[in-house]
């Protein structure tokens, strides 16, 4: 039971957005920039940002639709998901995402862990600085978005079948809010 | 120095926003809705968890330009900001605001800190549920524009007067891309 009444079964994020539209339309407007807009980052690996820090957040709802997301665009199936989860630095992705998860795992912590050395090695391996920018915007986010989800107690489905069967029906489709309604 | 090079030297999250426009926009907008808005919290009020929260995530840029927002709206009380930050629960604030800044101070821990006692007790002092909703969004946004801030290790101005004018910008224009596409305060 969420903590508030929020008028609508609708599952993890979508209830207070639902409830609040006119905050729904700058977070759906951020998530679409930051995780499907053009850049130089995949979808799969931006997706893989958001799913990694919702599950150091212990945030159920946000890393099963955004791991059945990252699975979607990265044509894996969850194991790789699951094992970047557990431990991503002996996952089989790339260098570049292993150093821009190493910033995004710091970013959770608080803005202050991300040192000049973390910067350094993931320029190293090829991160340009507006990565590196959105790396830190994306986890940043996500610590927002995860305690909007925990904080106000929304349900969430528990079965992972539903994520993944989600995510490849709504993948192609934008973040967009409904819009501000009359309430 | 920021981590990353911003082609600006606006401070704190300005030389952010400036540098990628596309996710100011939004940004912006969030701030202007849940910090402007007048229905159930006043903007002092809401000022106060934004400050409040960003203390506790040890973000000073996001800690004294929110607090001075506050104060101006406060009628230059910035005792009152002072004693929130420091001890809410002695400050002289309404015990709404306080349940609902213990609210968002277990936000700041994470979502599942917060129990359906801390609402039940906002809720005890008049807390709405559209009040609950709006500091759980503010707490949490906080979380994400404070780990924007020091993430990026953002230029931190050491004068305090540049503060008090930019926060007078935000009180009187609000949120929005003029706070970092045009000329600085100072």
């Amino acid at each position: 039971m969420s903590h508030i009444d929020l008028q609508n079964d609708f599952p993890g994020i979508r209830g207070p957005m639902a409830y609040r539209p006119e905050t729904s339309v700058p977070l759906n407007a951020l998530a679409e920039v930051l995780l499907r807009g053009k850049n130089s980052l995949s979808r799969g690996d931006r997706e893989l940002i958001a799913t990694f820090v919702s599950s150091l957040n212990d945030c159920h709802f946000c890393q099963q639709i955004h791991g059945g997301y990252a699975r979607h665009y990265m044509e894996c199936d969850m194991g790789l998901i699951d094992a970047v989860k557990s431990d991503f630095v002996a996952s089989d992705i790339s260098a570049k995402m292993k150093m821009l998860l190493w910033i995004a795992a710091s970013v959770q912590k608080g803005g202050k862990n991300v040192t000049q050395g973390h910067i350094n090695a993931a320029k190293s391996v090829g991160a340009t600085d507006l990565e590196i920018h959105d790396t830190v915007l994306i986890a940043a986010a996500f610590c927002m978005f995860n305690r909007y989800v925990d904080g106000l107690a929304t349900w969430a489905p528990e079965s992972r079948d539903y994520y993944i069967e989600r995510a490849k029906h709504r993948a192609d489709e934008a973040y967009v809010s409904h819009g501000p309604v009359n309430k | 120095m920021p981590h990353i090079d911003f082609n600006n030297n606006f401070p704190g999250i300005r030389g952010a926003l400036a540098y990628r426009p596309e996710t100011a926009k939004p940004l912006g907008e969030l701030a202007q809705i849940l910090l402007k808005d007048t229905v159930g919290l006043s903007p002092a009020e809401r000022e106060l968890i934004a400050m409040y929260v960003s203390h506790l995530n040890d973000c000073f840029y996001c800690g004294q330009s929110h607090g001075e927002i506050a104060v101006i709206y406060l009628g230059d009380n910035r005792q009152l900001v002072e004693d929130v930050r420091n001890d809410y629960k002695s400050a002289a604030i309404s015990d709404k605001l306080k349940a609902l800044l213990g609210v968002a101070a277990k936000v700041q821990q994470g979502g599942k800190h917060v129990t359906p006692q801390d609402i039940d007790v906002a809720r005890s002092h008049g807390a709405t549920d559209r009040d609950i909703h709006d500091t759980v969004l503010i707490a949490a946004a906080f979380c994400m524009f404070n780990r924007y801030v020091d993430g990026l290790d953002t230029l931190v101005p050491t004068d305090m007067e540049l503060y008090a004018q930019r926060a007078k910008q935000v009180a009187e224009h609000g949120y929005g891309p003029h706070i970092y596409a045009g000329q600085q305060p100072l």
